[in-house]
Protein backbone atom coordinates (compact mmCIF):
# COMPACT_ATOMS: atom_id res chain seq x y z
CA UNK A 1 0.00 0.00 0.00
CA UNK A 2 1.44 3.41 -0.91
CA UNK A 3 2.18 5.65 2.00
CA UNK A 4 -0.23 8.42 2.66
CA UNK A 5 1.82 11.31 1.34
CA UNK A 6 0.45 14.73 0.67
CA UNK A 7 1.63 16.64 -2.37
CA UNK A 8 1.53 20.08 -0.73
CA UNK A 9 4.64 19.48 1.36
CA UNK A 10 8.08 18.25 0.41
CA UNK A 11 7.88 14.48 0.09
CA UNK A 12 11.23 13.77 1.75
CA UNK A 13 10.12 15.56 4.92
CA UNK A 14 6.97 13.47 5.07
CA UNK A 15 9.02 10.30 4.59
CA UNK A 16 11.26 11.33 7.49
CA UNK A 17 8.21 11.89 9.68
CA UNK A 18 6.72 8.55 8.70
CA UNK A 19 9.89 6.61 9.49
CA UNK A 20 10.34 8.50 12.77
CA UNK A 21 6.78 7.54 13.64
CA UNK A 22 7.42 3.89 12.76
CA UNK A 23 10.44 3.90 15.05
CA UNK A 24 8.62 5.56 17.94
CA UNK A 25 5.57 3.36 17.63
CA UNK A 26 7.76 0.26 17.72
CA UNK A 27 7.12 -0.96 14.17
CA UNK A 28 10.88 -0.81 13.84
CA UNK A 29 12.87 -1.87 16.89
CA UNK A 30 16.24 -0.46 17.86
CA UNK A 31 18.89 -2.19 15.76
CA UNK A 32 16.45 -3.39 13.11
CA UNK A 33 17.57 -3.37 9.52
CA UNK A 34 15.70 -1.06 7.20
CA UNK A 35 14.59 -2.32 3.78
CA UNK A 36 16.68 -1.11 0.84
CA UNK A 37 16.16 2.34 -0.66
CA UNK A 38 14.66 0.76 -3.74
CA UNK A 39 12.20 -1.40 -1.80
CA UNK A 40 11.18 1.47 0.44
CA UNK A 41 10.75 3.77 -2.56
CA UNK A 42 8.55 1.24 -4.24
CA UNK A 43 6.51 0.65 -1.12
CA UNK A 44 5.96 4.39 -0.73
CA UNK A 45 5.49 4.95 -4.49
CA UNK A 46 8.11 7.65 -4.56
CA UNK A 47 11.27 8.30 -6.48
CA UNK A 48 14.32 6.42 -5.10
CA UNK A 49 16.26 9.71 -5.05
CA UNK A 50 13.67 11.21 -2.72
CA UNK A 51 13.85 8.16 -0.45
CA UNK A 52 17.63 8.38 -0.48
CA UNK A 53 17.47 12.03 0.53
CA UNK A 54 15.12 11.25 3.42
CA UNK A 55 17.31 8.39 4.66
CA UNK A 56 20.47 10.50 4.44
CA UNK A 57 18.73 13.12 6.53
CA UNK A 58 17.72 10.50 9.11
CA UNK A 59 21.29 9.31 9.12
CA UNK A 60 22.52 12.83 9.71
CA UNK A 61 20.33 13.10 12.82
CA UNK A 62 21.69 9.75 14.04
CA UNK A 63 18.35 7.97 14.18
CA UNK A 64 19.50 5.66 11.44
CA UNK A 65 23.03 4.50 10.73
CA UNK A 66 24.48 2.74 7.76
CA UNK A 67 26.98 -0.04 7.56
CA UNK A 68 29.00 0.03 4.41
CA UNK A 69 28.03 -3.28 2.97
CA UNK A 70 25.07 -4.52 4.93
CA UNK A 71 22.61 -1.65 4.74
CA UNK A 72 20.88 0.80 7.06
CA UNK A 73 19.86 0.13 10.64
CA UNK A 74 17.76 1.81 13.28
CA UNK A 75 19.82 3.31 16.09
CA UNK A 76 20.29 1.24 19.24
CA UNK A 77 20.34 4.40 21.30
CA UNK A 78 16.98 4.10 23.07
CA UNK A 79 17.52 7.42 24.85
CA UNK A 80 17.55 9.12 21.49
CA UNK A 81 14.29 7.44 20.52
CA UNK A 82 12.71 8.44 23.84
CA UNK A 83 13.85 12.02 23.32
CA UNK A 84 12.33 12.05 19.89
CA UNK A 85 9.11 10.70 21.34
CA UNK A 86 8.79 13.44 23.94
CA UNK A 87 9.79 16.05 21.39
CA UNK A 88 7.02 14.88 19.12
CA UNK A 89 4.53 14.78 22.00
CA UNK A 90 5.41 18.38 22.83
CA UNK A 91 4.88 19.40 19.23
CA UNK A 92 1.47 17.75 19.08
CA UNK A 93 0.38 19.35 22.35
CA UNK A 94 1.57 22.80 21.30
CA UNK A 95 -0.34 22.43 18.09
CA UNK A 96 -3.40 21.29 20.01
CA UNK A 97 -3.24 24.28 22.33
CA UNK A 98 -2.91 26.59 19.34
CA UNK A 99 -6.02 25.07 17.83
CA UNK A 100 -7.89 25.43 21.13
CA UNK A 101 -6.87 29.07 21.24
CA UNK A 102 -8.36 29.53 17.80
CA UNK A 103 -11.61 28.17 19.23
CA UNK A 104 -11.37 30.75 21.99
CA UNK A 105 -10.56 28.20 24.68
CA UNK A 106 -7.89 29.24 27.19
CA UNK A 107 -5.14 26.87 28.31
CA UNK A 108 -6.66 26.18 31.74
CA UNK A 109 -10.01 25.42 30.22
CA UNK A 110 -8.42 23.13 27.66
CA UNK A 111 -6.55 21.27 30.37
CA UNK A 112 -9.66 20.74 32.45
CA UNK A 113 -11.50 19.58 29.34
CA UNK A 114 -8.75 17.04 28.72
CA UNK A 115 -8.92 15.62 32.21
CA UNK A 116 -12.70 15.52 32.02
CA UNK A 117 -12.73 13.63 28.74
CA UNK A 118 -9.86 11.32 29.65
CA UNK A 119 -11.67 10.17 32.81
CA UNK A 120 -13.81 8.19 30.48
CA UNK A 121 -17.19 9.51 31.61
CA UNK A 122 -17.03 12.34 29.06
CA UNK A 123 -20.67 12.73 28.02
CA UNK A 124 -19.53 14.79 25.05
CA UNK A 125 -17.89 11.86 23.36
CA UNK A 126 -20.85 9.54 23.83
CA UNK A 127 -23.39 11.87 22.30
CA UNK A 128 -21.91 11.49 18.86
CA UNK B 1 26.74 13.27 -15.38
CA UNK B 2 24.98 15.36 -18.00
CA UNK B 3 22.83 13.15 -20.15
CA UNK B 4 20.98 15.69 -22.23
CA UNK B 5 21.90 19.22 -23.14
CA UNK B 6 19.81 21.62 -25.22
CA UNK B 7 21.39 24.90 -26.27
CA UNK B 8 19.32 27.81 -27.62
CA UNK B 9 17.02 25.22 -29.15
CA UNK B 10 14.46 26.79 -31.49
CA UNK B 11 11.84 25.31 -33.79
CA UNK B 12 9.71 27.24 -36.25
CA UNK B 13 6.88 25.83 -38.31
CA UNK B 14 6.67 28.44 -41.09
CA UNK B 15 5.95 31.72 -39.34
CA UNK B 16 4.92 30.05 -36.12
CA UNK B 17 7.57 29.68 -33.44
CA UNK B 18 6.85 26.48 -31.51
CA UNK B 19 9.93 26.60 -29.28
CA UNK B 20 12.32 29.43 -28.73
CA UNK B 21 15.76 29.51 -27.15
CA UNK B 22 15.43 26.47 -24.89
CA UNK B 23 18.48 25.93 -22.67
CA UNK B 24 18.15 22.75 -20.71
CA UNK B 25 20.35 20.24 -18.96
CA UNK B 26 19.28 16.86 -17.65
CA UNK B 27 21.48 14.72 -15.43
CA UNK B 28 21.37 10.96 -15.30
CA UNK B 29 19.43 9.21 -12.55
CA UNK B 30 16.43 11.51 -12.45
CA UNK B 31 12.73 11.36 -13.20
CA UNK B 32 11.62 14.60 -14.74
CA UNK B 33 8.12 15.82 -15.54
CA UNK B 34 7.73 17.87 -18.70
CA UNK B 35 4.66 19.97 -18.08
CA UNK B 36 2.86 22.65 -19.99
CA UNK B 37 -0.58 23.45 -21.42
CA UNK B 38 -1.72 22.16 -24.80
CA UNK B 39 0.33 23.62 -27.63
CA UNK B 40 3.13 24.84 -25.38
CA UNK B 41 5.78 22.88 -27.28
CA UNK B 42 6.29 19.72 -25.19
CA UNK B 43 5.97 17.27 -28.04
CA UNK B 44 8.08 19.47 -30.34
CA UNK B 45 10.85 19.44 -27.73
CA UNK B 46 10.59 15.68 -27.36
CA UNK B 47 10.69 15.16 -31.12
CA UNK B 48 13.88 17.17 -31.42
CA UNK B 49 15.53 15.25 -28.58
CA UNK B 50 14.62 11.95 -30.21
CA UNK B 51 15.73 13.11 -33.65
CA UNK B 52 12.29 12.92 -35.25
CA UNK B 53 12.40 16.65 -36.00
CA UNK B 54 15.40 18.78 -36.89
CA UNK B 55 15.79 22.05 -34.97
CA UNK B 56 15.51 25.36 -36.85
CA UNK B 57 18.47 26.55 -34.79
CA UNK B 58 20.33 25.51 -31.67
CA UNK B 59 21.66 22.11 -30.66
CA UNK B 60 20.71 18.97 -28.75
CA UNK B 61 23.42 16.71 -27.35
CA UNK B 62 23.01 13.34 -25.71
CA UNK B 63 26.09 12.26 -23.75
CA UNK B 64 27.97 15.13 -25.41
CA UNK B 65 27.20 13.85 -28.88
CA UNK B 66 24.72 15.34 -31.36
CA UNK B 67 21.48 13.50 -32.11
CA UNK B 68 22.12 10.58 -34.46
CA UNK B 69 22.06 6.78 -34.63
CA UNK B 70 24.12 6.54 -31.46
CA UNK B 71 21.83 8.78 -29.43
CA UNK B 72 18.79 6.94 -30.74
CA UNK B 73 20.17 3.65 -29.49
CA UNK B 74 20.35 5.15 -26.00
CA UNK B 75 16.88 6.65 -25.96
CA UNK B 76 13.72 4.65 -25.48
CA UNK B 77 10.86 6.73 -26.80
CA UNK B 78 7.11 6.37 -26.35
CA UNK B 79 5.50 8.72 -28.88
CA UNK B 80 2.06 10.25 -28.50
CA UNK B 81 0.82 8.24 -31.49
CA UNK B 82 1.34 4.59 -32.18
CA UNK B 83 3.57 3.50 -35.04
CA UNK B 84 3.03 -0.22 -34.62
CA UNK B 85 1.22 -2.27 -37.22
CA UNK B 86 -2.22 -2.97 -35.70
CA UNK B 87 -2.44 -6.33 -37.47
CA UNK B 88 0.61 -7.69 -35.68
CA UNK B 89 0.29 -10.01 -32.74
CA UNK B 90 1.74 -8.78 -29.45
CA UNK B 91 4.20 -11.70 -29.57
CA UNK B 92 5.42 -10.66 -33.03
CA UNK B 93 5.87 -7.07 -31.91
CA UNK B 94 8.03 -8.38 -29.05
CA UNK B 95 10.20 -10.22 -31.61
CA UNK B 96 10.30 -7.10 -33.73
CA UNK B 97 11.64 -5.08 -30.79
CA UNK B 98 14.07 -7.85 -29.89
CA UNK B 99 15.51 -7.68 -33.43
CA UNK B 100 15.53 -3.93 -33.52
CA UNK B 101 17.03 -3.03 -30.18
CA UNK B 102 20.08 -4.61 -28.68
CA UNK B 103 19.04 -3.55 -25.20
CA UNK B 104 15.54 -5.05 -25.32
CA UNK B 105 14.83 -7.43 -22.44
CA UNK B 106 12.03 -9.72 -23.60
CA UNK B 107 11.87 -11.60 -20.28
CA UNK B 108 10.99 -8.39 -18.58
CA UNK B 109 8.41 -7.56 -21.24
CA UNK B 110 6.66 -10.94 -21.02
CA UNK B 111 6.67 -10.70 -17.27
CA UNK B 112 4.85 -7.36 -17.41
CA UNK B 113 2.40 -8.63 -20.02
CA UNK B 114 1.54 -11.50 -17.71
CA UNK B 115 1.07 -9.20 -14.73
CA UNK B 116 -1.34 -7.03 -16.72
CA UNK B 117 -3.02 -10.17 -18.08
CA UNK B 118 -2.39 -9.29 -21.71
CA UNK B 119 -2.42 -12.29 -24.02
CA UNK B 120 0.66 -12.16 -26.28
CA UNK B 121 -1.22 -14.03 -28.99
CA UNK B 122 -3.74 -11.21 -29.49
CA UNK B 123 -3.49 -8.92 -32.45
CA UNK B 124 -2.89 -5.35 -31.43
CA UNK B 125 -6.06 -4.06 -33.09
CA UNK B 126 -8.26 -6.45 -31.09
CA UNK B 127 -7.12 -4.86 -27.83
CA UNK B 128 -8.76 -1.84 -26.25
CA UNK B 129 -7.08 1.55 -26.58
CA UNK B 130 -5.91 1.46 -23.00
CA UNK B 131 -4.46 -2.03 -23.39
CA UNK B 132 -2.69 -1.02 -26.60
CA UNK B 133 -1.17 1.81 -24.66
CA UNK B 134 -0.02 -0.58 -21.95
CA UNK B 135 1.62 -2.82 -24.57
CA UNK B 136 3.54 0.13 -25.98
CA UNK B 137 4.67 1.27 -22.57
CA UNK B 138 5.82 -2.25 -21.74
CA UNK B 139 7.87 -2.33 -24.95
CA UNK B 140 9.48 1.00 -24.20
CA UNK B 141 10.21 0.27 -20.54
CA UNK B 142 11.68 -3.14 -21.38
CA UNK B 143 14.67 -1.59 -23.04
CA UNK B 144 17.76 -0.92 -20.95
CA UNK B 145 18.11 2.62 -22.20
CA UNK B 146 19.94 5.63 -20.80
CA UNK B 147 17.03 7.98 -21.35
CA UNK B 148 13.36 7.10 -21.47
CA UNK B 149 11.08 9.67 -23.05
CA UNK B 150 7.42 9.08 -22.44
CA UNK B 151 4.95 11.36 -24.19
CA UNK B 152 1.61 11.14 -22.35
CA UNK B 153 2.11 7.57 -21.12
CA UNK B 154 -0.86 7.24 -18.80
CA UNK B 155 -3.55 9.40 -20.38
CA UNK B 156 -5.80 6.62 -21.59
CA UNK B 157 -5.36 3.94 -18.96
CA UNK B 158 -7.54 3.42 -15.91
CA UNK B 159 -6.35 4.60 -12.47
CA UNK B 160 -5.50 1.10 -11.23
CA UNK B 161 -3.37 0.36 -14.28
CA UNK B 162 -1.89 3.83 -13.90
CA UNK B 163 -0.63 2.86 -10.44
CA UNK B 164 0.82 -0.34 -11.85
CA UNK B 165 2.51 1.58 -14.66
CA UNK B 166 4.04 4.11 -12.28
CA UNK B 167 5.19 1.21 -10.15
CA UNK B 168 6.68 -0.37 -13.27
CA UNK B 169 8.49 2.84 -14.11
CA UNK B 170 9.91 3.07 -10.58
CA UNK B 171 10.97 -0.54 -10.34
CA UNK B 172 12.47 -0.82 -13.81
CA UNK B 173 14.61 2.18 -14.13
CA UNK B 174 18.14 1.95 -12.87
CA UNK B 175 19.98 4.79 -11.19
CA UNK B 176 22.09 5.65 -14.20
CA UNK B 177 19.07 6.23 -16.45
CA UNK B 178 16.74 9.21 -16.58
CA UNK B 179 13.08 9.40 -17.47
CA UNK B 180 11.40 12.40 -19.07
CA UNK B 181 7.61 12.21 -18.79
CA UNK B 182 5.24 14.61 -20.47
CA UNK B 183 1.72 14.55 -19.06
CA UNK B 184 -1.30 16.53 -17.96
CA UNK B 185 -2.08 14.14 -15.13
CA UNK B 186 0.23 15.89 -12.73
CA UNK B 187 -1.34 14.87 -9.46
CA UNK B 188 -1.02 11.21 -10.43
CA UNK B 189 2.69 11.35 -11.07
CA UNK B 190 4.09 14.18 -9.02
CA UNK B 191 5.22 11.96 -6.15
CA UNK B 192 7.57 10.01 -8.38
CA UNK B 193 9.22 13.06 -9.95
CA UNK B 194 12.53 14.64 -8.87
CA UNK B 195 12.29 17.62 -11.16
CA UNK B 196 9.78 19.46 -13.25
CA UNK B 197 10.11 21.51 -16.39
CA UNK B 198 7.34 23.97 -17.16
CA UNK B 199 7.05 25.13 -20.75
CA UNK B 200 4.88 28.09 -21.62
CA UNK B 201 4.31 29.32 -25.18
CA UNK B 202 7.50 27.69 -26.40
CA UNK B 203 9.65 29.17 -23.65
CA UNK B 204 11.18 27.42 -20.66
CA UNK B 205 9.30 28.81 -17.66
CA UNK B 206 10.72 26.81 -14.75
CA UNK B 207 13.14 23.96 -14.26
CA UNK B 208 13.39 23.02 -10.59
CA UNK B 209 13.37 20.21 -8.06
CA UNK B 210 9.85 19.26 -7.00
CA UNK B 211 10.53 19.27 -3.27
CA UNK B 212 12.25 22.67 -3.57
CA UNK B 213 9.19 24.04 -5.35
CA UNK B 214 6.85 22.57 -2.75
CA UNK B 215 8.95 23.98 0.06
CA UNK B 216 9.05 27.42 -1.54
CA UNK B 217 5.41 27.66 -2.53
CA UNK B 218 3.83 25.40 0.13
CA UNK B 219 1.71 23.94 -2.64
CA UNK B 220 1.55 20.81 -4.73
CA UNK B 221 3.03 20.84 -8.23
CA UNK B 222 -0.49 20.35 -9.54
CA UNK B 223 -1.65 23.54 -7.79
CA UNK B 224 1.41 25.50 -8.92
CA UNK B 225 0.77 24.38 -12.48
CA UNK B 226 -2.85 25.51 -12.29
CA UNK B 227 -1.76 28.91 -11.02
CA UNK B 228 1.05 29.46 -13.52
CA UNK B 229 -1.07 28.46 -16.49
CA UNK B 230 -4.40 29.90 -15.36
CA UNK B 231 -6.56 30.62 -18.40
Amino acid sequence: MPWNLNSDRPIFIQIIEKIQMDIISGLYHPGDKLPSVRDLAQEASVNPNTMQKALSELERTGLVYSQRTSGRFITEDTVMIDNLKSELAREIITQFLDNMEKLGIEKEEAISLISEISKGDGHDTVKM
Amino acid sequence: MTLLKCKELTKKYGNHTALSGINLQIESGHIIGLLGPNGSGKTTLIKMITGVLAPTSGTVCINDKPVGPESKSQISYLPDHTYLNPSMRVRDIMDFFEDFYEDFDSMRAYDMLAKLQINPNCKLKTLSKGTQEKVQLILVMSRRAKLYILDEPIARVDPAARDYILDTILSNYDETASILISTHLISDIENILDEVIFIQNGILHTHAGVDDLRQKEHKSIDTIFREVFKC
